[in-house]
């Protein structure tokens, strides 16, 4: 009997251990089972790489491949609808516009091979790439490159998909290698946009790219598994440089805790963008790289809303944040602090003295809140996607900090799904926690969304001046007055600084995590993935 | 004579362990040796000391106050739960055992279908329809406690309906409901008892498990759950993080099982 009941009360002790083992492992548990056979036969074939530039063809003839996480499923596959950057940096290894960015931020030639301006920088003359074939083996024609930029232009009907291409008026095939653009007004940065992944040239006899993915780029879109996976295969016909490795499977790890164990587990063999924590904690087996993510992390406040519709709310807001205590805590002192919607990358329109308009200042935050008519503070809620570690820390530290100023920052975490519908697309939010990056290295990629009628504009900012500031902006691009158009970008920087648009953090730093088998990750000033250039290190 | 002292020893060791529980979670309401969302740079991820008793966290937090905090909002989260579930369930239960009748039939199998889903898998639709947060999930895992205890009332009271003792009750011109409350209900204490325990238990793990899948307390507020979770990414560099954390779920769970198998037999 004594034995029994001992028994009992063991046999309940370990059923309540394994409880707990399903109950809180089982989601970490099977994301790291579905992938484990990949890591094996990826160096078994290979004998030792040395010199990356001469040993690529014998990596090639292998069956390599590497498994990259992303923290979102894509949320299109058709480059006009790819409104995410996570999905953009994706397409960018499948679809090629004209032009496309190379790793120094050049614009090189792509589907055309060159193009000449007429003096009035009003036409455009691209000359077709000799050869140039699509994923489905097509070739890529005149007739091709004139649906693509007439769709993207809306010249068949319809809105146009890239604003600033409602700026051509005609697209024009005089023979079946010349492409005449021409335009309304001239401007300076066409180019720029035609090296953007919503540019890019697709087959005009594929009517649905959401299901059947055709471009011209180094690699190939094989499949797809909703919130899951998807996978890429190298396209051996690619004109330029082929890719290194044959297969790239992307797996989708929306859940930012996940993300070590995963490496760690071998499930996944790279991410971009894991924080120093995690960094930390990964072992021998893993190089990281340390770039610039390109984008401005910040806390956006929808200035539609009480009380964010009130400017000196958002000043006290910004007075009450301590950027550089919020680079230590996320990311061990890492990334540049900015003031404005511009960052480093962009040179000549990065002004760096914005960021000094709002020096950390409590008394001065309380004083504008006291001003405001919120003496006691108030509360609001920051909806921040749960994907990403960098923001949740970030939001996490904000909130720490704005109870200084006796305001209370409530945290609700969404999924990125939500995020694109509920904040982005329907602007149900009060502040939100994300970073905002750009597609091209023009000024114009970061700031049109601000102008108050910009379809973009997910904060609902609107400001005559800054209105009249980027329209000015964009007639001095026209008569390609650069140093002008410069001029008044910054006149736009300044504005959103000076109404704190938004409480602007940092640059983040970029920390790439990435199995030392491979090699050759190339930073981007953009926020681009290009899974081209990486080879099997082994 | 024997079986009798072994039976105690589960009650009493369960005892020692809940009250040690539960007096950490009151002493959490009310004093924290730390503010628990108070971030200190210069101890990120510092092991366990004189300082701070478990070490802290990615952001400097003292994970003692954040253990105590946690199992608070955890512990009171799953309290919730339970007086929904058992204030729902013995209402529903009571009446249906007692009146029988196609009022019985109806209900109960309406409670068979919310029965046949997983709590964890109805909290989810819910939380996914209505939102996340504390209140939410409480909600919602109350309303997926419900048929558990309505299932458990009912039995005891369909038992109880036909004994001597109701009847003379009925025919002496007792109304209804002092029978159900006051005649039946407190015969039902007995078993009602030990699966409020057992409810405890799993709202607890439910809870946990919410909060793992990040659907339950926000951030930077803290519950057992969550913290499990947050830990996950800090295991090597933090491991008193985890370890700690799930001590707590494990101490908090095991001393109300003991506790429940201590009442039912003793």
């Amino acid at each position: 009997m004594t034995k029994r009941e001992h028994k009992n009360a063991k046999v309940l002790f370990v059923s309540m251990l394994l409880t707990l083992t399903i109950a809180l492992g089982g989601c970490a548990g099977d994301k790291a089972d579905g992938d484990s056979t990949q890591d094996a036969t990826v160096s078994t074939d290979e004998s030792s790489v040395s010199a990356p530039t001469n040993a690529q063809e014998e990596a090639d003839s292998a069956d390599s491949q590497i498994t990259v996480g992303i923290p979102q499923d894509l949320n299109s596959l058709d480059p006009n609808y790819a409104n995410g950057s996570g999905t953009q940096e994706i397409l960018f290894n499948i679809y090629e516009g004209l032009y496309k960015p190379d790793s120094d931020g050049n614009l090189n030639p792509a589907v055309a091979s060159g193009y000449t301006m007429s003096e009035d920088g009003l036409v455009y003359t691209f000359t077709l790439r000799d050869g140039i074939k699509f994923h489905n083996g097509n070739p890529v024609t005149v007739a091709d490159v004139k649906y693509s930029i007439e769709k993207c232009a809306g010249l068949n009907g319809g809105e146009p998909v890239i604003s600033a291409f409602s700026n051509i008026a005609s697209v024009e095939t005089p023979d079946d290698k010349t492409i005449v653009v021409t335009l309304k007004e001239a401007s300076s940065v066409f180019i720029a946009i035609c090296a953007t992944i919503e540019a890019a040239i697709v087959p005009a006899d594929v009517a649905d790219l959401e299901a059947e993915p055709v471009g011209t780029g180094p690699y190939k879109f094989v499949s797809r598994s909703l919130q899951e996976s998807v996978v890429l295969e190298r396209f051996d016909d690619y004109w330029g440089e082929p890719a290194h490795i044959k297969t790239v499977n992307l797996k989708v790890l929306a859940d930012a805790d996940a993300i070590v164990m995963n490496l760690e587990g071998g499930a996944v063999d790279m991410v971009a963008r894991v924080t120093t924590a995690q960094a930390a904690e990964l072992g021998d087996e893993f190089n990281i790289l340390e770039g610039t993510m390109n984008l401005v992390q910040g806390m956006y406040l929808n200035n539609a809303v009480e009380p964010f519709d009130n400017e000196l709310v958002r000043k006290a807001l910004c007075y009450a944040v301590n950027k550089q205590e919020i680079l230590d805590f996320v990311s061990d002192g890492k990334g540049t602090p900015v003031g404005s919607s511009m960052f480093p990358t962009f040179g000549k329109y990065y002004m760096d003295e914005l960021n000094d308009v709002y020096t950390t200042d409590i008394e001065k935050a309380k004083e504008l809140l006291a001003e405001a008519g919120y003496a006691d503070g108030f509360e609001f809620t920051a909806k921040v996607p749960s994907n990403y570690q960098q923001h949740i820390d970030t939001a996490q530290v904000l909130a720490e900090q704005y109870k200084a100023i006796g305001v209370t920052m409530n945290i609700e975490l969404i999924e990125w799904e939500t995020w694109l519908s509920d904040v982005y697309g329907a602007r149900d939010f009060e502040a939100t926690v994300v970073g905002v990056d750009a597609s091209t290295l023009t000024a114009g990629a970061m700031l049109s969304r601000f102008q108050s009628t910009a379809s973009n504009n997910f904060i609902n900012y609107g400001n005559p001046d800054y209105d009249t500031a980027y329209k000015n902006a964009l007639s001095a691009e026209a008569v390609l007055d650069d140093d002008m158009a410069t001029q008044y970008y910054k006149e736009c920087e300044t504005i959103l600084t000076d109404t704190a648009a938004n409480v602007y953090i940092q640059d983040m730093c970029e920390l790439v995590a990435i199995n030392k088998k491979y090699a050759g990750y190339e930073f981007y000033p953009l926020y681009i993935q290009d899974f081209s250039k990486l080879y099997v290190a082994e | 004579m024997q079986t009798k002292k072994k039976h105690s020893l589960n009650l009493i060791i369960g005892l020692i362990i809940t009250c040690i529980m539960l007096f950490l979670i009151i002493l959490g309401f009310f004093y924290t040796p730390y503010d628990p969302t108070k971030m200190d740079s210069s101890a990120k991820f510092a092991a366990p000391s004189i300082k701070h008793l478990m070490g802290c966290d990615n952001f400097g937090r003292d994970i003692f106050s954040r253990v105590l905090k946690g199992m608070g909002n955890t512990f009171v989260i799953a309290l919730a739960t339970v007086v929904i579930g058992v204030v729902s369930g013995v209402l529903i239960g009571a009446v249906t055992g007692y009146f029988g009748g196609w009022l019985d039939e109806v209900v109960m199998r309406i409670n068979d279908v919310v029965f046949a889903f997983p709590s964890i898998l109805l909290a989810l639709v819910f939380i996914s329809l209505f939102g996340t947060g504390k209140y939410n999930v409480v909600l919602a895992l109350g309303i997926a406690f419900i048929p558990s205890f309505a299932r458990i009332v009912r039995g005891e009271f369909i038992k109880y309906r036909e004994m001597d003792y109701v009847k003379s009750a009925r025919l002496a011109g007792v109304s209804h409901l002092r029978i159900i409350f006051v005649h039946i209900l407190p015969n039902t204490m007995t078993v009602l008892l030990s699966s409020i325990m057992i409810g405890f238990n799993n709202a607890v793990l439910a809870e946990a498990g919410m909060s793992y899948l990040g659907i339950g307390v926000q951030p930077p507020d803290a519950s057992l759950g969550s913290m499990l979770s947050e830990a996950q990414g800090y295991l090597f560099s933090a491991p008193g993080y985890a370890v700690f954390t799930g001590l707590m779920i494990i101490l908090l769970v095991l001393g109300f099982s003991l506790l429940a198998d201590g009442l039912k037999k003793g």
